[in-house]
Formats: C-alpha cells, sequence, structure tokens
C-alpha cells in the first residue's frame, strides 16, 4: 500500500466513526460545539500518532502473550503526558473536555490500530496510519459537533449563523447527539452506496 | 530483529522494562509540567478576582482567609485592599443546588456588601439554558442584572421565590443555585468579621486596619 | 438519605448511558436480545463494584501517599484488565454456571469505558469508601436499566420496515436519542 493511501484509508474508506463505528463515546460526548470536537478529535490524533509509532518501534520486543497489556501501558502513557500538557497549555479546552482525556485509554480505536496496524508494519507507515486514523476521526467530531451546534445554538465556531432563538436545543443535549449522528451515518450509509 | 518467544523471563523482561521507561517518561513530564499548571491556575484565579474587585494593590492569594457562612461551612475570602485600606473583597462562593452539580463562582463585593462584579469558574449546568449565568446576569436588560446589588439589606432571589431579580428564561433552578451562591458569599463575607448589619461597613474597616 | 441521593441521581437522573455517554460501545454492541443485554448487565455490575473499591483503595493508600497522581490512568487500566482476568479465572472455578453466563462478556469489560470513567468519577468526586461503593452499583444498576430497555425496544424494531440508509446504527441511535429525552424528564429531581 502507497503511502498516500495508507493516509487516506482512515479518513475515508476506513472511517473511524462512520464505517467502522469505534470509538462512540468522546464521539457523542465531547461534540456539544465544534471546537470541542476538533479539540478532542486532535487530541485523540496526537495519541494515535505516538502509540503507533511507539509500539511499532517496540514491537519486536514485546513478546506475544503479554502485548495487550504492553500496548495499553503505551497507550496509557502517552495519554497521560498528553493530559499534563493539556492541564497546562490549554486549560480552558481541558475543562471542557474533562473526563474524556483519560478515557481516550479505552477508546477502541487507539488500541485496535495498534492491534491490527502497528503491531504488524514499519515505524513510518504505522505514524501515517495513525495520523490518517486520527484525521479521520477528528474529521468525524468536528463534522458533529459542526452540525449540533449550528442546529442547537445557531452558531459555527462562536459565530453566529442565524439568531439563537430558532436553534433547537435538544441537539446540543444528550438526546440530540444520538439523533444527529444517527442521522449523519445514514447520510454517509446513503453516500457510499451511490 | 527477530520477535521475542513468549517465556516466562521475557515476559517480564519486557513489561517491566515497559512499565519502568513508561513511569520515568511521566515523572519527567509531570516534573515539567506542575510549574504552568500551578501557574495557569494562579493566572486564572487573579484573572477572576480582578475582574470582581475595585483596583487593589496587595496581593489578595497571599492574605487570604476562610470566612464561616451561616449554613457553617466556609469559604475563601480574598481582600482586595488600596493603600493600607480595604476596598472590597473576592468571596470565592459556591452552590450544590445546581442543576447538575456544584457552581463555583468568584463573587466581587464592596465594604458596604453591595455586589461589585462576578464571574463564574466552573459549573455544569445545561448548555445553552444554565450556562448562560455568565452573561444573563451581567446584562443591563429587565431585572437581569445583579451588579450593583446590596446584599445587606436582603438576600437576592428570582422573582418565583419572592424576589427582584429575573431568572434565565427556562433555567430558574440554575438561576436559584447562582443565587445561592451569591448570597452564601456574603454570609461568608459578614459571618466571618462579626457582621452586624448596619455598623458592619466601618467596623470592618478599623478591624482590618488593626490587623496591617 | 445521602445514599438515596447518589443513587437516584447515578441511575436516572445522569445515567452513565444517555446522560454521560460513557459505555456506549457495549450500548450499541449487545443491545440486540433482551437476554445477552441482562448478561452483559450483569457482569459490568460485577465488574464495575469491585474495580472502584480497587482503585479507589490504590488511588487513596499507593497515588496519593507517595504523590504519585500522575500515575493514575495507567495504574487504573491495568488494574481494570487484571481484575477482569482475575474475575474470570476465579468464576471458572468458584461457579460454573455464573461463568456460562456471564464468560463470553467478561474480555469486552476492560475496554468499555464505564469501569475506568467511574474509576475516576469517584475520586474527582471526592466520595469517601461507602459513597463510592453505592455509586458504582447505582451506575451499574443505570447501565442495566438502559441497556435492558433499549434492548427491548430493538427487538420490536427488527421486527418493523426501515428504509434502507437507516437501517442497523442509524435507527438504533436516533432510538437511543429517544429514551435519552425521556430520561431527561428525571433531570433536576435531585
Amino acid at each position: 500500500m502507497s503511502n498516500t493511501k495508507i493516509l487516506l484509508n482512515g479518513i475515508i474508506k476506513e472511517n473511524p466513526i462512520f464505517v467502522l463505528l469505534l470509538g462512540m463515546c468522546p464521539t457523542l460526548g465531547t461534540t456539544s460545539s465544534a471546537i470541542n470536537g476538533l479539540g478532542m478529535g486532535l487530541a485523540t490524533t496526537f495519541v494515535l500518532l505516538c502509540s503507533n509509532m511507539a509500539i511499532s518501534s517496540v514491537k519486536n520486543l514485546i513478546p506475544d502473550q503479554v502485548r495487550i497489556p504492553g500496548y495499553v501501558v503505551i497507550i496509557a502513557s502517552f495519554v497521560t503526558i498528553l493530559q499534563m500538557c493539556m492541564e497546562a497549555f490549554v486549560p480552558a479546552l481541558y475543562a471542557s473536555l474533562g473526563l474524556f482525556i483519560p478515557l481516550i485509554v479505552v477508546n477502541c480505536i487507539v488500541l485496535g490500530r495498534a492491534e491490527a496496524f502497528a503491531a504488524k508494519n514499519g515505524i513510518f507507515s504505522s505514524g501515517l496510519d495513525g495520523l490518517g486514523m486520527g484525521l479521520g476521526f477528528t474529521f468525524a467530531l468536528t463534522l458533529l459537533g459542526a452540525v449540533r451546534e449550528l442546529l442547537g445554538t445557531g452558531k459555527l465556531f462562536g459565530l453566529e449563523i442565524f439568531p439563537e432563538s430558532f436553534g433547537a436545543l435538544i441537539f446540543v443535549l444528550a438526546p440530540g447527539a444520538f439523533i444527529a449522528l444517527g442521522y449523519l451515518i445514514a447520510l454517509v450509509n446513503k453516500l457510499r452506496k451511490a | 530483529m527477530k520477535k521475542l518467544k513468549s517465556t516466562l523471563p521475557n515476559m517480564l523482561l519486557s513489561l517491566t522494562g515497559i512499565c519502568l521507561v513508561a513511569g520515568a517518561a511521566l515523572a519527567g513530564v509531570n516534573e515539567i509540567t506542575t510549574a504552568p499548571i500551578a501557574k495557569s491556575k494562579a493566572a486564572t484565579l487573579q484573572a477572576a478576582i480582578k475582574m470582581v474587585t475595585p483596583a487593589f494593590d496587595n496581593n489578595p492569594t497571599t492574605d487570604r482567609y476562610k470566612g464561616v457562612t451561616s449554613e457553617g461551612d466556609s469559604l475563601v475570602i480574598y481582600p482586595a485592599m488600596k493603600d493600607g485600606k480595604l476596598v472590597g473583597v473576592a468571596v470565592e462562593s459556591n452552590t450544590k443546588k445546581g442543576f447538575s452539580g456544584e457552581i463555583q463562582v468568584m463573587v466581587g463585593l464592596d465594604t458596604e456588601g453591595t455586589l461589585i462584579n462576578y464571574s463564574v469558574l466552573k459549573h455544569s449546568e445545561t448548555p445553552g439554558l444554565g450556562s448562560k449565568m455568565e452573561e444573563w446576569f451581567h446584562q443591563d436588560k429587565n431585572k437581569q442584572s445583579v451588579l450593583g446589588r446590596s446584599l445587606s439589606t436582603s438576600a437576592l432571589q428570582v422573582g418565583k421565590d419572592g424576589g427582584d431579580v429575573d431568572a434565565i428564561t427556562a433555567a430558574t433552578i440554575s438561576s436559584r443555585a447562582f443565587l445561592d451562591a451569591i448570597n452564601r458569599a456574603y454570609s461568608a463575607y459578614s459571618g466571618s468579621k462579626d457582621w452586624d448589619g448596619t455598623t458592619g461597613a466601618t467596623a470592618q474597616e478599623t478591624k482590618k486596619g488593626d490587623k496591617q | 438519605m445521602e445514599y438515596v441521593l447518589i443513587f437516584i441521581a447515578a441511575v436516572f437522573v445522569n445515567n452513565i448511558v444517555l446522560a454521560q455517554f460513557l459505555g456506549i460501545c457495549p450500548f450499541l454492541g449487545v443491545s440486540k436480545k433482551v437476554e445477552t443485554a441482562l448478561g452483559m448487565s450483569a457482569a459490568v455490575a460485577f465488574v464495575l463494584t469491585i474495580a472502584t473499591v480497587v482503585t479507589f483503595l490504590i488511588q487513596k493508600y499507593i497515588l496519593d501517599a507517595f504523590g504519585l497522581g500522575f500515575m493514575q490512568t495507567i495504574s487504573f487500566i491495568l488494574v481494570i484488565a487484571a481484575l477482569v482476568q482475575m474475575v474470570e479465572i476465579v468464576l471458572k472455578k468458584v461457579s460454573p454456571a455464573l461463568y456460562q453466563a456471564l464468560g463470553v462478556f467478561l474480555p469486552l469489560i476492560t475496554t468499555n469505558c464505564c469501569i475506568l470513567g467511574v474509576a475516576i468519577l469517584v475520586i474527582q468526586k471526592e466520595y469517601n469508601l461507602l459513597q463510592s461503593v453505592v455509586f458504582a452499583i447505582s451506575t451499574a444498576i443505570g447501565f442495566g436499566l438502559a441497556l435492558v430497555i433499549f434492548a427491548g425496544i430493538r427487538e420490536q424494531i427488527s421486527l418493523t420496515r426501515i428504509p434502507e440508509g437507516m437501517k442497523g446504527t442509524p435507527i438504533a441511535l436516533v432510538t437511543a436519542g429517544l429514551l435519552a429525552m425521556a430520561f431527561m424528564g428525571f433531570s433536576g429531581i435531585v
């Protein structure tokens, strides 16, 4: 597989949210606005990129039977590093994403890519795979966040598109997350068939 | 390089190695980020105090003390002083009556017990409804604004409870909780200094002055 | 009274799945039949309670005591993973019947974010040990309630005709949205 193909694979063909349906919790929990979705997406991308490259580089040093705990420790370290850096340098975003930052550890995408790709491929292509998957994830989260923010409050990235009183507040609340994602996936299914 | 076999020593060695490297890396990053985290927290606090009090020239964070509310718990009070004279206080108030959990507000009072300004530090109210409290009670529209209201005469209440503050549309519980935090701030401030409601302001100043 | 409030809040008001978005993967994944949903809920309740107690003790007596707060995520996830393995082994020996019922769900639980989520939440909320246990059990009941109701609805949905594009996950998500809306009716009662 060529490098561009690996990169695009995660963004389009095997988009973790719309196609593989992995990592639903942060997808629903952090997308009350486009900027939060973007932040969460980039945070996950960072972890995916680093853990994929790290795991790929040490894959031969980890015996098969203990590979899962090994991978989990590596992923958890990057998540903690990210957590501390975010708290130090972007405290506002850290506060609004809250619990979902440490929960990147149990995001199925991260461990899934480690197992499915990084454990079998070289460092460079593993990094590309992580980056592609991460960007696909970011794209999906930002899109969902934008849809919810626009329908719910009439804003997009904080810019007013139409008056807030016309917004359907339910989209910012919990039920709106499920419904908006349901329709987005239906739309993607439709487009993929066409 | 060949893949390591799954023998017991290999497994132990490899896992221990990973844990050691991970632990060392984390300890390192922790070392680097502790200072910035503390700094950004202090900066946020400082900014909130600055926003809600008149200009001051002391360091409210080092002069802070605890005030006991009428409910028996205590809140942190940051006195703002200019030329050694107390000009106001910032009270780090909270309430558990929020719609979904705790609300933390920095409340600025002058020495008479008049609300100067406030800043919402932390809340988990419903986005789009209760979360509007940061803007809502600042807005000078109808009876929305709480700025400049005197707390020494009576506690603030929303219209529904017989008070004269307009609650956020469709978020009465959040509004009620917000006002509760404000009232608690005043209660802590007044209670901490044997405030008797009428001559308290002057007593406050002399007492504070004595301490200087 | 305090414990009743924690219970009601965790089961209805801040339902772990429908309001906090934790544990969505099993919520969507094993909710096609009421029977499997029940099995999954029981397994989650079991592991969640034990894991919360163990992680709570680790936080208090190891991490806090030695100033190792930054190792929280790593140690919690390792403890949970090890615990799931242990529960599996013990259950197999002690109660083969229970193992039969829960066995298939156990490996899935490690990556169920509601376990790690609750473990971190009780630390953040500064609960004491008893409050943490009540919170963990209530959360598990809330998870089970949402999962079983959802599975019941999905059994019905599988019998109806649905537009092509909405089949599978999309309709499940929309249903979950409506269910979340119903649970919103509980908000504000504590």
